[in-house]
């Protein structure tokens, strides 16, 4: 991990490419999080890219519900000659849940982004081939949210096929 | 191809091929079909389904299709109080449960800033690394068959049994033994276990001498496994991919040496490599790993220190099953936390630890409660997934069976 003070620096450096570009950074339990807005997502990923963090350890989606802009998405880092992570997070509403696919830096990125499209609908934009992965297509909603029912789901039998509404679609 | 009317946008894509080589042989007719394998197939291992281009017998593209066994396992975490939620993330990767519930309480511990103590460092490390054996002994077997092998099948599930038979020893449980815990180990190993290991470790080098003797230089094994499957280092870091894979290409990246953690760097081992990324490279690659998880058990055995198996912070491990009948303040604690469980400070942690299939992250979010708000799993065999493409592109069919039976995926842990 960087510490405080690398990580500032790696802001800065994003911060100098773009004043606009870092929202906000967190060195929290060791882990360092650069925040970035979600148009600057791809260059901040090609700058740390170059710096070395050239290897997409994973991307996890998450629901900020209640706070707003909802929808988040995480990029772990890894430079491997250092052993350094960094997280480049970006949050997005929910009502234009639109950010920039990384596929095009790290081809890893493509089933990872698909199932945070799958769970939460984030919509990536620019990604090869974003639909559902781990949902069947016919699926509607997005489980992972915070606000998505718990709770029963017709099961399908010969009988009531054509009570289950959505099924013959 | 003619397209059936009102087929939906989702299977038109998955019929959208993209074609690596242009058809081969002048003026002779060539067809290129579509097939299913899969998502019932023995070779799949699990329920994965792959959708072949095929021209004659060579592959042209794979699309795999997962989701079949996608059981919500991180919604049902989410219900649940932080402790409650060790069993159902134990389910994800079926065959290396000990390290799901590792990196997840892990990534709890972080949160916390629980401090765990060294009996119970050393003791997730023993049962960590028979774990990778067994996940190792279930890979060679079922990838043998697959090879037409059946009798290496047979060898690596007696030993596969050895290892149940410690696991439920020493916590009562087979599979899914949920033996790990917040803040340390459910309970201190029974007497008589320590031997019982020794013994199995001992044993276990031999046996893999065996099949080492049955394998290594088989002609058969030879011809399908050796330049099959080749992907580079390159392709495999752009993947994403981890673990094995990526060390029988020459990387020798593994967290275990790298970002050590639960007292990794007090065990002397080493990490095989392999040198062109074929199959048979990560064969040998996990075929040596098994000798060197025999190497750290038996050092954890001669150092396990004496202690405490658990944190002493009793608002986070149970107190003591004694102490409930005389300390109001245990049965206090005891009540406290089977009902609620224990808050954790709000924030957010990634840990990542080495499975035997690679780069094994838990994802933890937490905003105060006694429920996680969220929990991902970055699944190993979920991104190592991706590189099946790029390794059976061009080859032959029975190719595509050896290198998917070496790719080692392990679907429950690809769906969860």
């Amino acid at each position: 991990m960087p510490d405080a003070t690398g990580l500032e620096l790696i802001a800065q450096d994003l911060r100098a490419a773009d004043a606009d570009a870092v929202l906000g950074t967190s060195f929290f339990r060791e882990e360092a999080t650069i925040e970035v807005a979600p148009a600057f997502l791809r260059t901040a990923a090609q700058a740390l890219h170059a710096k070395g963090y050239t290897f997409m350890a994973s991307c996890h989606g998450v629901d900020y519900y209640p706070e707003e802009p909802r929808l988040g998405v995480h990029y772990q880092l890894l430079d491997m000659p250092n052993v350094d992570r960094v997280c480049l997070k970006t949050r997005v509403p929910i009502e234009a849940p639109n950010v920039p696919s990384l596929c095009g830096i790290w081809p890893g990125a493509n089933h990872p982004e698909r199932e945070v499209f799958d769970m939460l609908g984030v919509v990536f934009d620019e990604h090869p081939d974003l639909r559902r992965i781990l949902m069947p297509e016919d699926y509607e909603g997005h489980p992972q949210r915070r606000d998505f029912p718990i709770g029963g789901e017709p099961v399908l039998f010969t009988y009531n096929e054509d009570k289950v509404p959505g099924w013959t679609r | 191809m003619s397209t059936p009317a009102g087929i939906s946008d989702y299977r038109k894509q998955e019929e959208s091929v993209t074609l690596s080589s242009a058809p081969a042989g002048d003026g002779i007719e060539q067809e290129l079909m579509t097939i299913n394998m899969g998502p019932h197939h023995p070779s799949t291992h699990g329920v994965l389904r792959l959708i072949l281009t095929l021209e004659g017998e060579t592959v042209r593209d794979v699309k795999p299709i997962i989701g079949y066994v996608h059981t919500g396992i991180e919604k049902t975490a989410e219900d649940k109080p932080y402790w409650k939620a060790i069993p159902v993330v134990e389910r994800m990767d079926y065959l290396s449960y000990y390290f799901n519930a590792m990196a997840y309480c892990g990534a709890v511990e972080k949160l916390l800033e629980v401090e765990v103590p060294a009996r119970a460092q050393y003791l997730r490390v023993i049962h960590l690394e028979l774990n990778r054996i067994m996940s190792h002994l279930v890979w060679l077997g079922t990838s043998c068959i697959d090879l037409g092998a059946i009798s290496v099948w047979w060898y690596c599930f007696r030993e596969r049994e050895a290892v149940l038979d410690l696991f439920e020893m020493s916590s009562g449980q087979r599979m899914h033994t949920r033996y790990f815990q917040v803040g340390g180990v459910i309970e201190d190993i029974p007497r008589g276990w320590v031997e019982r290991v020794r013994r199995f470790t001992k044993e276990m080098r031999t046996r893999a001498d065996q099949y080492a003797a049955l394998l290594d230089r088989n002609e058969i094994v030879l011809q399908r496994l050796r330049h099959t499957g080749v992907i580079d280092e390159a392709t495999l870091l752009g993947l994403g991919v981890t673990g094995p894979l990526l060390r029988a290409a020459g990387n020798p990246w593994d967290l275990r040496k790298a970002a050590p953690y639960s007292s990794y760097d007090h065990f002397d081992f080493k990490i095989p490599v392999g040198t062109i990324g074929d199959n048979y490279d990560r064969y040998r690659v996990r075929h040596a790993e098994i000798y060197e998880s025999c190497a750290i058990i038996d050092q954890a055995l001669d150092g396990l220190p004496e202690g405490p198996f658990i944190t002493t912070d009793r608002k986070v491990a149970l107190p003591p099953r004694h102490e409930l009948a005389t300390s109001m303040e245990a049965l206090i604690h005891h009540f406290k936390l089977v009902t609620e469980g224990f808050r954790v400070p709000p924030g957010e942690v990634y840990n990542p630890i080495e499975s035997p299939r690679g780069e094994l992250g838990c994802y933890v979010r937490s905003d105060g409660s006694s429920k996680p708000a969220r929990v991902h799993m970055r699944d190993p065999s979920f991104v190592n997934l991706q590189a099946t493409a790029p390794a059976t592109r061009n080859s032959y069919i029975a190719d595509l069976v050896a290198t998917l039976a070496m790719l080692d995926p392990v679907l429950g842990g690809v769906d969860r």
